[in-house]
């Protein structure tokens, strides 16, 4: 097994730190992502992330936690998409595109004072590509309650944001507030996104959020089997990720190792290829019988997974 | 005296100064089946949002069994239009169906066995029951009708409204439709409101029409509304309307200005 863990990685807190973390990012995003896709918000949830970069810079230059500043962030400028953009899509997507061209103008102003005020390059690496391995394990805590607390109101909202989702005139025409339902779904948006920025980055986090909760709505043919293979994915390519970065350092000694952000989305990436393959698709049965596709997801996760890489 | 399902009292809307709808009033009764006539843009689909609360009235208003509905959870169902489902969105025609009972839910908890068959019994009444598993965005026009009418009568409604069913279907599945719906709304003993532009396919099954013109309506039964008399005097000029082998038409008469003559492009007769 040495080939695969270096030695220290279990005994490692940075580590475990990390595995907490990431896991529990993974499964957010998974799920928040899943209805993402269904919504067809992505554009929304990259704006977030942009949105997410202004807070964190901006957290940084007051000395705050870049977590504060991501979540702010993210429930600030998600707040002011879902208020000026109406349900009509077009305008909705307009709103979004506003707020993101002005949040990252601000981005660029905090990054460049965050820059010269500290005399680093540091804070735009840590805020743009995120640090999982340099995570005050004392915010724990916090990530947990949050994590928790988006998956509550998700589960609480699901069937009214389930119908709105996939339709929202049969929803509207069940007396569903589109607007209540829409904000709440941002809120978790601007969670996911700002819990993912911590972790691999704000302006990658898009990649988790979205990556995993499409590959696997390709291959399921039910939204809660897509959900659980969306957090199967995501946490077993965060692992993954996590693991290949610690094990980067012995590639070349004389670096500090490569960026876990790098391996989660180089991962995420390849599975979302992966699972356009045509025999891949053909195991979800796009029409009647058969059986569920959910079959298809653990194997191809057993690949993804640490253990399933050592065999 | 029983209230009717539906009671529409002098409706009027217009949007930004266009009078849309003008004064429209109608009811209907218990389990009736209604055709709401009328060519495109003459106001059907403004006409359904005001019933179901979704756009108000300038004035006028609408009770469903006697009140004002707030919400449209139980007392009525609704099939719009145009629903585009992704064939990418994993969603099975049993979960859409299984939504028309508890998407206003909030919360958790799981269905219940009886649920679960509920669901399979309304899948089986509209015969989708062989593509109950299939996503419904991968589903014909005609199927996804048919799982949309299950989805809408599954919280047993007293009214089932249908925004163009029967637009973009092929004749086959025209009939199909329409036979469909009058079994399901007899069994289940829901009134019906069905539009369209084109009154043909309905003749068999409608026990009241709605014809809708220039903002105006007259209902009645099709003997009693679809005269010259009565269409003439909603148009506002003079038409003709031809029984021939079971099939009704109106007709403009020549040179006379008629952009809403339903069921076909203006015809001269000469």
């Amino acid at each position: 097994m040495h080939f695969l863990f270096e030695p220290g990685f279990f005994s490692s807190g940075p580590v475990r730190t990390a595995a907490v973390i990431g896991g529990l990012t993974a499964i957010v995003s998974a799920v928040v992502g899943t209805f993402t896709v269904v919504r067809s918000q992505s554009f929304a949830g990259h704006a977030l992330t942009d949105v997410a970069t202004t807070g964190g810079s901006g957290a940084f230059l007051l000395g705050l936690s870049p977590l504060t500043g991501f979540i702010a962030g993210g429930v600030i400028g998600g707040g002011a998409m879902e208020m000026i953009g109406v349900e009509r899509a077009r305008s909705r997507d307009v709103a979004t595109g506003i707020v993101l061209g002005a949040a990252t103008g601000l981005s660029a102003l905090f990054l460049y004072l965050d820059a010269t005020r500290s005399a680093s390059t540091g804070a735009t690496q840590q805020i743009l590509f995120g640090s999982i391995f340099t995570i005050d394990s004392s915010t724990v805590p916090t990530i947990v309650v949050l994590s928790a607390a988006t998956l509550l109101v998700l589960g609480v909202i699901h069937r009214p944001l389930l119908l709105s989702s996939v339709s929202a005139e049969l929803a509207a025409a069940r007396g569903i507030s589109l607007r209540v339902v829409g904000l709440l779904f941002m809120l978790a948006l601007a969670v996911a996104v700002g819990l993912s920025s911590i972790s691999i980055g704000s302006i990658l986090s898009t990649a988790l959020l979205i990556g995993p909760a499409a590959t696997a709505l390709r291959v399921t043919r039910s939204l809660r089997a897509a959900m659980v293979a969306a957090c199967l994915l995501g946490v077993s390519t965060t692992w993954l990720g996590i693991l290949l970065a610690y094990d980067s350092v012995s590639w070349d000694p004389s670096s500090q190792g490569l960026p876990v952000s790098f391996f989660i989305v180089a991962i995420v990436f390849l599975l979302y290829l992966a699972s356009g393959l045509s025999f891949v698709r053909g195991l979800s049965g796009r029409r009647g019988g058969g059986r569920p596709a959910l079959g298809a997801v653990p194997a191809k996760d057993k690949d993804a997974s640490p253990l399933g890489a050592a065999v | 005296m029983i209230a009717p399902v539906l009671e529409v009292d002098g409706v009027d809307v217009s949007f930004s100064g266009r009078t849309v709808l003008d004064g429209v009033s109608f009811e209907i009764r218990r389990g009736e089946f209604t055709g709401l006539i009328g060519s495109n843009g003459v106001g059907k689909t403004t006409l359904l949002r005001v019933i179901l609360e979704l756009h108000r009235p300038d004035r006028g208003h609408v009770r469903v069994l006697g009140e004002s509905l707030s919400g449209g959870g139980r007392s009525l169902g609704y099939v719009p239009q145009k629903v585009l489902l992704d064939p990418d969105i994993p969603m099975r025609a049993r979960d859409l169906v299984a939504l028309g009972l508890d998407a206003r839910r909030y919360g958790f908890g799981r269905r219940t066995k009886a649920q679960r068959e509920l669901v399979d019994k309304m899948l089986d009444d509209v015969d989708a029951a062989s593509f109950a598993d299939a996503r419904v965005g991968t589903l014909s026009g005609g199927e996804q009708q048919r799982v949309l009418i299950a989805h809408a009568l599954i919280s047993g409604p007293e009214l089932l409204l249908l925004d163009e069913p029967l637009a973009n279907l092929d004749p086959r599945s025209v009939q199909e439709i329409v036979a469909l719906l009058h079994r399901v709304a007899s069994d289940n003993e829901v009134a019906v409101l069905l539009s369209a532009h084109e009154m043909n396919a309905l003749l068999p099954v409608m026990d009241r029409i709605v014809y809708l013109t220039q903002g105006r309506a007259a209902s009645g039964t099709t003997d009693e509304v679809v005269r010259p008399e009565v269409l003439s005097k909603l148009y506002g000029h003079h038409v003709d309307v031809l029984k021939l082998h079971g099939r009704v038409l109106v007709v403009a008469e020549p040179g006379a200005e008629a952009p809403d003559v339903p069921d076909h492009p203006p015809v001269t007769v000469t």
